[in-house]
């Protein structure tokens, strides 16, 4: 369970996130959707601890972010944008190098970096150096490494960035998995397809706004409009979607 | 304050730059293997030079050797070689510039006659004083017939019934003091520089790797997401670039010693203390040095937003801390107390003493490892604050 209750974030003049509100449920995936620039991800930056809030809060689990980050980081898992891996470790070395850093056993991270590796079906290249890794092995392993710990809550910033079409469908897949788990998932996208395809619930980020929030349905609702791609742009142009903060 | 974090990140960094070839070569090979060798060659080619001034004859073209035979004994017997030439003004001009003969005598048609007339009696010498390693033979050269030249004042007062002490009322009487191995000033510079240096040089690119690299590649920020303080990583970063720098200035100082074993710097009149003791002395002189060199490179490229903007910044900051070195050279720096707060020269001090095979005075080892320690420790500690900030995602 995410929560995030009146988050503000400016950087020197620029004001990314002004005010957002929302919250992510377990059992569910929730989407944050917003054109480029929107505030995506210096929210998901404060919900997993990276940034701190100018003001208001976010609850992991009921934990506050500001007032005890340590213990929040505990129960989430983080896929960045970009999904940086160590080159020169291996790919199940990348996962249990962040097992240790969770405090997992030496026994614990090992026999969980293969279970995760057979999940992810990963076999085929789990030891090999990262150095050569395409951007789906990437993925995969920056994904295993954020679930090495069990969290309860995982939010990925842009996950299907630079990933072909059997990519995106395992991590649809995988994501539907987690959920149906009991798994609280929030993620961060421009793209249309992809919110309508796996979101149960929407989060529409515009100007460092929330302009809309709710199942699919709620939102074409909202906007009048029974094409999410229509419904979005009519969001859009009714914020400041003309703002355009930089990232 | 729980540990974890901090051995899990100095174990992962420490393992993972095992596998990168540029931080493997800078820490094992550039600096402990080359430097020494730099240093072997260029002493060997110093003995080479002294010993062909020291041991062989100095060789003296004479023009008109038949004026002066008494002269030339004289210069023979005291180990100067002499090559009867024949040659005008113009040629002896042109053989010493072109280097056929590095000294030439030209002794007057006359000059036996105005000796014998008791008149001065001139003889031209010619040399090239822009070629250093000839000076000494012609001043030898010079000494010597200028002796010849008292010599025979001597037997002239002599012979007018004059004590010749008595227009002698001033001798100089030269003592050297410097020990054999005081004189090898120049060679110990280079060499406290480089053992230095090449410390230095063994973390930088884990350093970098740590820091701006990790940065740059995306890890960064999923990093910071793991439940360990921020400050805690920088200390497992660092720690494993000092245990770079550890493996480096370890096997500087072995090559070091093993080196100078080799080309026998006795040969050159200097005993340098470096065997296995003394060694270990240096590397324990040089080990506090580690923390706060490590923690020095970590927030320089802590501050550098990709991997080649902080190899840019390092490369001439890494130099910064060898200055006070330089001027310790050109200063002839004593070890003072003063001078052991100092990190980087007073290490350079107390590695010159050992060198000497001069004692080490306790207070002065006590305060370089105590204050080089504190400001690596105060680094340390910045690196921690500066990792805390928000700024350092970019």
């Amino acid at each position: 369970m995410l929560e995030a209750r009146g988050l503000f974030k400016s950087f020197g003049k620029v004001e990314a996130v002004r005010g957002v509100s929302f919250a992510a449920r377990d059992g569910q995936i929730t989407g944050l959707l917003g054109p480029n620039g929107a505030g995506k991800s210096t929210t998901l930056r404060m919900l997993y601890t990276v940034l701190k809030p100018d003001q208001g809060d976010a609850f992991i689990n009921g934990t506050s972010v500001t007032m005890d980050p340590l213990a929040a980081r505990r129960s989430i898992g983080v896929l960045s944008h970009g999904a940086g891996v160590y080159n020169n470790l291996t790919a199940r070395e990348n996962i249990t190098y962040f097992g240790e850093l969770h405090g997992l056993t030496r026994a614990d991270r090992e026999s969980r970096a293969t279970e995760l590796i057979e999940m992810l079906e990963m076999q085929p290249f789990a030891d090999r150096l990262a150095k050569g890794f395409s951007q789906g092995q990437k993925l995969k392993t920056a994904l295993a490494r954020a679930l090495v710990h069990r969290p309860r809550n995982l939010l990925l910033d842009e996950p299907t960035n630079g990933l072909d079409v059997m990519a995106v469908r395992n991590l649809r897949k995988l994501l539907g998995q987690l959920r149906d788990a009991g798994h609280c998932v929030l993620f961060s996208s421009h793209v249309m397809q992809e919110v309508e395809q796996l979101c149960d619930e929407v989060v529409v980020i515009n100007g460092g706004l929330v302009v809309a929030a709710g199942t699919l349905a709620d939102i074409r609702a909202h906007a009048a409009n029974s094409h999410l791609e229509d419904a979005f742009v009519s969001l859009m142009n009714g914020g400041d979607a003309g703002n355009g903060e930089p990232k | 304050m729980n540990l974890r974090g901090i051995w899990a990140v100095f174990r992962k960094e420490f393992h993972e730059n095992l596998r990168d070839k540029r931080t493997l070569l800078s820490a094992l090979v550039f600096g402990p293997v080359i430097s020494p060798v730099l240093v072997a060659v260029l002493v060997q080619f110093m003995i080479s030079r002294t010993q062909t001034q020291g041991e062989q004859d100095i060789s003296l073209a004479v023009i008109q050797a038949e004026h002066a035979p008494n002269l030339l004994d004289y210069l023979g017997a005291r180990g100067i070689k002499i090559v009867k030439v024949d040659l005008d003004e113009t040629g002896a001009r042109e053989a010493v510039a072109k280097q056929t003969h590095d000294i030439v005598l030209e002794i007057p048609a006359d000059f036996g006659q105005r000796l014998q007339a008791g008149e001065p009696a001139p003889v031209i010498l010619y040399s090239d004083s822009s070629r250093s390693f000839e000076r000494q033979g012609v001043g030898r050269v010079r000494a010597l017939v200028a002796n010849y030249g008292i010599e025979i004042a001597q037997l002239r007062f002599l012979a007018r019934g004059i004590d010749p002490i008595s227009v002698l009322p001033i001798s100089v009487q030269e003592i050297d003091v410097s020990t054999p191995s005081g004189r090898s000033v120049l060679v110990l510079n280079m060499m406290t520089y480089l053992v230095l240096l090449s410390m230095l040089f063994g973390g930088l690119y884990l350093a970098i790797d740590a820091t701006a690299g990790e940065r740059e590649r995306g890890s960064l920020e999923v990093l910071l997401t793991s439940p360990v303080p921020r400050e805690h990583l920088i200390y497992g970063k660092i720690l494993a670039a000092a245990s770079y720098m550890l493996v480096s200035l370890v096997l500087t100082v072995t090559m070091f010693s093993l080196a100078m074993s080799f080309v026998g710097l006795e040969r050159l009149g200097i005993t340098a203390n470096l065997g296995p003791a003394p060694a270990a002395l240096i590397v324990g002189c040089c080990a506090p040095l580690i923390l706060f060199g490590s923690a020095y490179l970590t927030i320089i490229s802590a501050f550098a937003k990709t991997y080649r903007e902080a190899q840019t910044y390092l490369q001439l900051v890494i130099t910064i801390p060898t200055l006070p070195l330089i001027f310790a050279g050109m200063l002839g720096l004593q070890p003072k107390l003063g001078l052991m707060f100092v990190p980087f020269l007073s290490q350079h001090l107390l590695m010159t003493t050992v060198v000497r095979a001069e004692k080490i005075l306790p207070v002065h080892m006590f305060v370089s490892v105590g204050s080089t320690l504190l400001f690596g420790v105060l680094l340390t500690y910045a690196a921690g604050r500066l990792y805390r900030r928000e700024a350092l995602l970019g």
